[in-house]
């Protein structure tokens, strides 16, 4: 069996083989009704889609993604598994992304089981399914980002707790160079080019397109390329790190 | 075969292992021998291609440990300090997730899992989770994992650290039954066990090789080496007596036992004069012993020697 492949099924079992799994899965389902239908006005809107739905999704991701990715190298570190699973014949690459597809995985389990949602405005009315698939994929590749951060920040560190709390903020800053209140404030004082530049590195900018079901080819490689970018930096922080 | 050439490690200012070099062949069974902090370990995962060193090379089976990594690691074995392994897994799945990282498939694989649970005894805790293994058990499971592929050469870090006198006895005949055909490399401070599995030892400290050599050639170097113990009722006359034998350079008497020791003159042999000494003065002794030297006491000159030259380095 190809090396990534057998770190991958090995990590998505080891999810369900504790509570953990469960506990997330059932938590971020819970929100994301929560959010749509009570603060995104699921009802009121009158309208046939799931914008309200994927509206709270970076704010979702915001605190259970760096959940979920706070243990990815912490915990190696912390029982010394790391020694065994770079000793084993597999590159760093192998490692990295086996453990980090897994992760994804796993997000994506939860998010696919949302799917009540979807048939629920599919009964309501006659939604755009092609926009909602969009939505979805949107949803995903931005986890992916946010997973792809957590990952490499829990490399830094063996603590857990350390390691979610320099996820959430790194997230956070990067949702924040999106809003508007910032960009406004930004643009007192700043050119228009510096305020497209803050924009253009957010989160929220490439996701806002995707989620009303617009998927410009740039949104998407923008999540793919943060993803490879922070993956990279994942694998110098270990290989740096090794020895503590 | 495992070949090292100038091996170093530096963390900012602190030199962890300092110029070692040594090679070892199939065969050979050698025990790395050091107090806490020695740089066995690192030594260790340099060789098992963790730690990148700081200078100089090491080769598994031919392969360089940075050029050809994969090779190298294919090739090797390795029992890290500690055994870790995923205690949420049971050790059925853990050993399946190594064989699948290996590569092993069919029937290979079938017998390769079979042999590594029967030699370790595995077989009657293949479906517990890990974490719920005792620390023995857990250890037998890193063995497991690091025999799996019957690898050409193996490095197992402290293989007997916390498991009870039994444990300790089986996991030595295993490393013994395995010794004919791998080279092997093993870290401990557990003297007995160089005597026990070695064939060869190497003591480090301070990241230095300060002896490589036979258990045997090392006991030599004790001051015990070829005295005469024994134990009997009257040790002060024992004593004035023994003195005047022949080659006997000095006598001490234990205070704890009362246990009486000969030491010989340099390369002289005592056994038998002292032996003489007691019959015809008619001693009355309840044991006699031709000592084979103490390692503990090698252990100790060799390592605590080396401690002042360093600080006045």
């Amino acid at each position: 069996m190809n090396p990534v492949r057998a770190i991958f099924k090995r990590e998505l079992a080891s999810y369900f083989a504790t509570p953990v799994a469960y506990v997330f899965i059932v938590i971020f389902l819970v929100l994301a009704g929560a959010f749509t239908f009570y603060l995104g006005g699921f009802y009121e809107r009158g309208q046939a889609d799931l914008q309200p739905f994927f509206n709270f999704h970076p704010w979702l991701y915001l605190f259970l993604v760096p959940a979920v990715s706070m243990r990815l190298w912490s915990e190696e570190r912390k029982s010394g598994t790391i020694e065994l699973l770079l000793t084993l014949p597999v590159t760093m690459w192998q490692a990295v992304l086996g453990k980090f597809l897994a992760a994804w995985a796993f997000i994506c389990i939860a998010l696919a089981l949302t799917f009540p949602i979807w048939l629920t405005v599919n009964y309501l009315g006659d939604p755009d399914n092609g926009a909602i698939l969009a939505g979805y994929l949107g949803s995903a590749l931005m986890a992916g980002a946010f997973l792809a951060i957590g990952a490499c920040l829990s490399a830094a560190t063996r603590n857990q707790v350390i390691a979610f709390i320099l996820t959430v903020v790194v997230c956070f800053v990067l949702l924040l160079a999106g809003f508007s209140l910032v960009l406004e404030a930004i643009s007192a004082v700043f050119p228009q080019g510096v305020v497209d530049a803050v924009a253009g590195l957010s989160f929220l900018t490439h996701f806002s397109a995707i989620a009303k079901g617009v998927v410009d080819l740039r949104d998407a490689l923008y999540f793919v390329l943060t993803i490879v970018f922070w993956l990279v930096a994942c694998a110098l922080v270990i290989d740096l790190r090794k020895a503590d | 075969m495992i070949e090292t050439q100038n091996l170093s490690k530096r963390y900012g200012r602190i030199q962890a292992v300092d110029d070692v070099s040594f090679r070892v062949e199939p065969g050979q069974v050698l025990g790395f021998l050091g107090p806490n902090g020695a740089g066995k370990s690192t030594t260790m995962k340099m060789i098992a291609g963790f730690l990148t060193p700081s200078s100089g090379s090491a080769k598994v089976c031919g392969f360089d440990v940075r050029e050809q990594s994969i090779q190298a690691r294919r090739e090797l074995g390795y029992l890290s300090e500690g055994a870790p392994s995923y205690g949420e897994m049971t050790v059925w799945g853990f050993l399946n997730f190594i064989a699948d990282v290996r590569g092993l498939q069919g029937a290979q694989r079938r017998e390769r899992l079979d042999d590594a649970v029967g030699r370790l005894q595995l077989g009657g805790v293949l479906m517990q989770v890990i974490d719920t293994l005792s620390k023995g058990f857990r250890r037998r499971v890193g063995l497991a994992q690091a025999i799996l592929h019957d690898p050409r050469v193996l490095i197992l870090d402290e293989p007997t650290d916390g498991l009870d006198p039994n444990q300790k006895h089986e996991v030595r005949s295993l490393i013994q039954s395995m010794a004919a055909q791998r080279t092997i490399v093993i870290s401990t401070h557990i003297l007995e066990e160089v005597n026990a599995v070695c064939s060869r030892a190497i003591i480090i400290a301070s990241g230095r090789v300060l002896a490589d050599s036979t258990p045997a050639e090392l006991e030599a170097r004790s001051r015990y080496h070829g005295a005469v113990s024994l134990t009997t009722p009257e040790p002060l006359a024992v004593r004035d007596g023994l003195l005047r034998v022949e080659g006997v350079a000095q006598v001490e008497i234990d205070a704890q036992d009362g246990r009486i020791t000969a030491f010989p003159r340099a390369g002289q042999k005592i056994f038998e004069q002292v032996g003489e000494f007691l019959r015809s003065q008619s001693v009355p002794v309840s044991e006699v012993q031709l000592e084979r030297g103490r390692l503990d006491e090698v252990f100790r000159n060799i390592t605590q020697a080396a401690q002042p030259a360093k600080e006045a380095a």
